[in-house]
């Protein structure tokens, strides 16, 4: 005959062994905020624990020359590599780099979009990370003017 | 407390091209206010979008996301009618998922 406080004790031992093997896939994705708060490419890499970057030309980023308004820069991620694990999506010269983090699963397309803030002219940069651990990136610089006059 | 999302899956061909617009403030944590205290960040951390209950991307965002998030991608191996949902979660805890069908 069990009591209610041993039954309670096991399960927590038994939750604690789960857990400790990493079979709680929400615990795997916790945030990373190591890499949201690196400095710059390479850091960001290491904080996700990819090898340093390379620049390849199967990885694109897409976005406008010139920005008019800094607050929303479309950019676009996009890769035509098989096995890539997520896309990132980074401004170089913000507070901190890495703006947006996609995992991939098989049922999408390595290609992502979004609205980037950006504080001031800069180089922006597509990185795939792939199954293996490589970081391969793309970069293009925009220029953003605040001003308005759209020069 | 935010308002729907507005969400848009296309068919074509055999890709399906998801948009997504999210009702959010993206504060960044690097404004200050009129008296010159900082604005604490407010923004969504977690995305995850599934196709027909099942999970096919995750994302982790920034507060360098615009205010107001928009986000496409391209799902696979979708058909018409197929049901697309997508949840966030904010550094704040507040959450929020919407549904849409293939079109």
């Amino acid at each position: 005959m069990q009591t209610r406080r041993e039954t309670l004790k096991q399960s927590a031992v038994v939750a604690g062994l789960v857990a400790s093997t990493g079979l709680f896939p929400q615990q795997a994705a916790a945030y990373e905020q190591a890499a949201f708060s690196a400095k710059n490419l390479a850091d960001v890499a290491k904080a996700l624990g990819a090898s340093a970057p390379q620049e390849s030309n199967a990885v694109s980023i897409g976005g406008p020359d010139i920005a008019e308004n800094g607050a929303v820069v479309p950019l676009k991620a996009s890769s035509t590599l098989a096995g890539v694990k997520r896309m990132l999506i980074l401004v170089e010269k913000n507070p901190a780099a890495l703006v947006a983090m996609f995992n991939m699963t098989d049922a999408v397309e390595a290609d992502f979009s979004t609205r980037a803030k950006m504080g001031q002219s800069s180089d922006v940069f597509a990185v795939a990370i792939m199954s293996d651990g490589r970081a391969l990136y793309a970069k293009k610089e925009v220029k953003v003017t605040l001003g308005g006059c759209g020069g | 407390m935010a308002g729907p999302m507005r969400i848009r899956a296309k068919l074509n061909g055999d890709k399906t091209t998801v948009r997504v617009l999210m009702s959010h403030e993206m504060e960044s944590g690097q404004r200050k206010d009129s008296s010159g205290k900082l604005i604490p960040a407010h923004f969504i951390q977690d995305v995850s979008a599934s196709l027909n209950g099942k999970v096919v991307m995750t994302a982790e965002w920034g507060p360098a996301v615009s205010k107001n998030p928009f986000m496409q991608f391209e799902v696979k191996g979708a058909a018409k009618g197929d049901k697309i949902s997508v949840s966030w979660k904010d550094n704040k805890g507040d959450s929020r998922t919407d549904e849409t069908t293939v079109s």
